[in-house]
């Protein structure tokens, strides 16, 4: 069922002729109780798919917002177990909405593989994207998913030459995340003109929906993304308001900042038509 | 699982020992790391390239570095006769250099004009400094902002041999911070850019290709010590961060089955204590930089800060190699504390007139009890892997000295 929920919100925004969002935050920043409530306000402000960071103290792919992100979720003690905890409540009231758990493979590794799988399972996670866990390494995960019909998302980027995508995309499923630019998370934005063959090989390549991210912080940027990708992919830009809530004190400022910009992304996407 | 026998034929096509190492980083890399294992394979098969490393391993290094006989230490303890394999007498007072030289010749090779490495002690850092130095190539360092600070000399020295130092903040601003910093540089600069990982760790084929270059300390002291004493040793030692002195020591003698092999990891103030750099004694497997191995870190998975005196032991993981080596019982890992090792760096300093590096110190404290457990015919060789200038200025502060 898990990659069906994925599937799902594809063929629902092909039938609006549009692009996914795909929004990421971080569990547990600045506590387990605000990013309850954000990941409800994601999806009512036209989050298609979510992407729920789980913390990790090593983060070497991502940028200072995520890292800081990260600290602050640390810091709140929150567990891996308890990102499926989060999951599983937000599943008793959504049933639609895919969740995609984004992190480093130490921790899943740390609990065992099968172990994380049923628990992922049993939680409402529909696939996971570990970062540091390329096709090279994943096996014995994939055995594991295989088992719940939890997706493998792959990262793709910019250095994914055609040969190299081949091995990308053999035991991928639910979409392919394309790395828009070689660098960490919250970088500067891609020209898309310049990744637009990229992603058009990438598709062919793997037969999957194709999502874009890494730098996309704007609903004018989302716009341009949707133009050539199936899928935008926003990170730093909606951690940033969990940022600003964590320091104001005011915890309602998370959700509020993440549903105000969930709204302005999803309506850019929404206006760059489809095929 | 491969089966192979032949202890030395390891890692396999995976990059892996056993069940560790192996290539755990970002799709970015992927591509990187395998085009640097094509060159290497190219390399390997190179006489030029051979050529090109022995002659400035002789002219500018300064190998093969000499094999002494510490008589005075042998006596003190009245066991085993103690040989120092003096790798701190090589240009930049320590073993580093040996892979320096590989990985910076290996980059030309590949056409990168710009040289990235992480450091702890400063020793790797000054190494690959130099080197740039020497070729005229753009070298940025990563830094522990901690570091930074108790390793003032080597900061000078790096930025006197024209290295950009960064300060890393992030974490908790030592080895392993600086390694995460300069794999965010490396996705960012991945056209230009050679990141020189100064230790046995990170993805296949650095764990490798670092060990194949430091092979050259134990090459060496295999011939000297038949040279000199007509035998093999009972035991070789070597103190363990990351491992890779340690691994270049122990490698050329894996087939020697007679000779005994002992690391020595910084226990800090104590394994019991949790303030410890001892992936292995304290630690379990886990993926962190790359590969698989042992691990200082929580139920949950996350990664712990390590502990020790010696800033080039402050590491919480330890290359994959040494892993297989512990399970495979090939190799045995003990473990020295800051107090033990300060012990140590007195003593030699004032029977041998050589004052070691804080993180041979680890080794020369446990070498009085193996070498007493051995006995006057037996015979060890210690990796006497850098010179302890570098760590006046804090081994002062722990001894109350003002300067």
């Amino acid at each position: 069922m898990p990659t069906e929920r994925i599937t799902a919100a594809f063929d629902r925004a092909k039938v609006d002729k549009r692009a996914v969002l795909v929004s990421y935050l971080m569990a547990g920043d600045p506590d387990l109780e605000t990013s309850y409530e954000a990941l409800c306000a994601l999806r009512d402000n036209g989050a298609d798919i979510i992407e729920l960071g789980a913390p990790f103290t090593d983060p070497m792919a991502d940028g200072p917002a995520i890292q800081r992100a990260g600290l602050r979720a640390l810091a709140a003690k929150t567990k891996l177990t308890d990102v499926l905890a989060l999951i599983a409540r937000f599943r008793e009231s959504d049933q639609t909405t895919p969740i995609i758990i984004m992190g480093y493979a130490n921790p899943v590794h740390s609990m065992g593989y099968g172990a994380f799988a049923e628990a992922a399972h049993k939680a409402g996670v529909d696939g996971t994207i570990i970062v540091d866990l390329p096709p090279e390494e994943d096996s014995p995960l994939r055995e594991e998913y295989a088992k719940y019909g939890l997706s493998v998302i792959r990262l793709a980027t910019p250095t994914t030459h055609e040969a190299r995508m081949k091995k990308v995309a053999e035991g991928a499923s639910g979409f392919l995340y394309f790395v828009s630019v070689t660098g960490v998370t919250g970088a500067g934005s891609a020209d898309p003109a310049k990744i637009a063959g990229n992603i058009d090989m990438a598709r062919r390549v793997s037969g999957l929906p194709v999502c874009v991210g890494f730098g996309v912080k704007t609903g004018a940027q989302a716009a341009e993304m949707a133009k050539i990708a199936d899928g935008v992919v926003v990170g730093s830009a909606f951690v940033e308001h969990a940022e600003a809530a964590h320091e104001s004190g005011d915890l309602a400022r998370a959700p509020q900042g993440m549903g105000a910009l969930a709204k302005e992304l999803s309506s850019a996407i929404a206006g760059v038509a489809k095929p | 699982m491969d089966v192979r026998n032949a202890w030395d034929q390891w890692p396999d096509v995976n990059g892996r020992f056993g069940e560790f190492g192996g290539r755990y980083v970002a799709e970015t890399l992927m591509p990187l790391i395998l085009e640097l294992e094509a060159e290497y394979r190219r390399a390997q098969k190179d006489p030029e390239f051979k050529a090109e490393m022995d002659d400035l391993w002789t002219h500018y290094v300064g190998r093969p570095s000499p094999l002494y006989f510490a008589e005075r230490l042998t006596e003190h303890f009245g066991g085993a006769k103690i040989y120092f394999k003096r790798d701190e007498l090589n240009h930049t007072g320590a073993h580093k250099i040996n892979n320096c030289l590989g990985q910076v010749l290996l980059a030309r090779r590949m056409g990168k004009t710009r040289i990235i490495a992480e450091t702890g002690a400063g020793q790797h850092g000054v190494a690959t400094a130099t080197i740039c130095a020497r070729f005229g190539l753009e070298c940025v360092v990563f830094m522990g902002e901690t570091d930074v600070e108790r390793q003032k000399p080597n900061v000078f020295r790096m930025r006197l041999l024209g290295a950009k130092i960064v300060p890393v903040s992030s974490g908790t601003g030592t080895l392993k911070d600086a390694m995460n910093e300069a794999l965010r540089d490396w996705v960012t600069n991945v056209d230009n850019t050679f990141y020189c990982i100064g230790t046995v760790a990170g993805p296949h084929p650095y764990p490798e290709l670092v060990r194949d270059f430091q092979s050259i300390i134990g090459k060496e002291a295999r011939e000297q010590i038949l040279d000199r004493e007509g035998r093999l040793p009972d035991v070789i030692m070597a103190c363990i961060g990351g491992g890779s002195n340690a691994i270049g020591l122990f490698h050329p003698f894996l087939e020697d089955e007679s000779v005994r092999m002992i690391g020595v990891e910084a226990a800090g103030h104590g394994i019991e204590t949790g303030e410890h750099a001892a992936a292995l004694n304290g630690g379990r497997p886990g993926i962190l930089h790359g590969n698989r191995t042992y691990l200082l870190q929580t139920d949950d998975g996350q990664i712990l800060d390590a502990h020790s005196i010696s800033a080039g032991l402050d590491y919480p993981g330890i290359g994959p190699e040494h892993a297989f080596l512990r399970d495979s019982g090939r190799a045995e890992y003990l473990s020295t504390t800051d107090k033990e090792a300060l012990d140590a760096f007195q003593l030699c300093t004032k029977l041998e007139g050589i004052i070691p590096a804080l993180e041979p110190s680890h080794a020369l404290a446990r070498v009085g009890e193996v070498a007493q457990e051995l006995g006057k015919d037996g015979l060890i060789i210690l990796n006497m892997c850098g010179r302890g200038d570098k760590d006046v200025f804090s081994v002062a502060k722990h001894l109350g000295v003002d300067m």
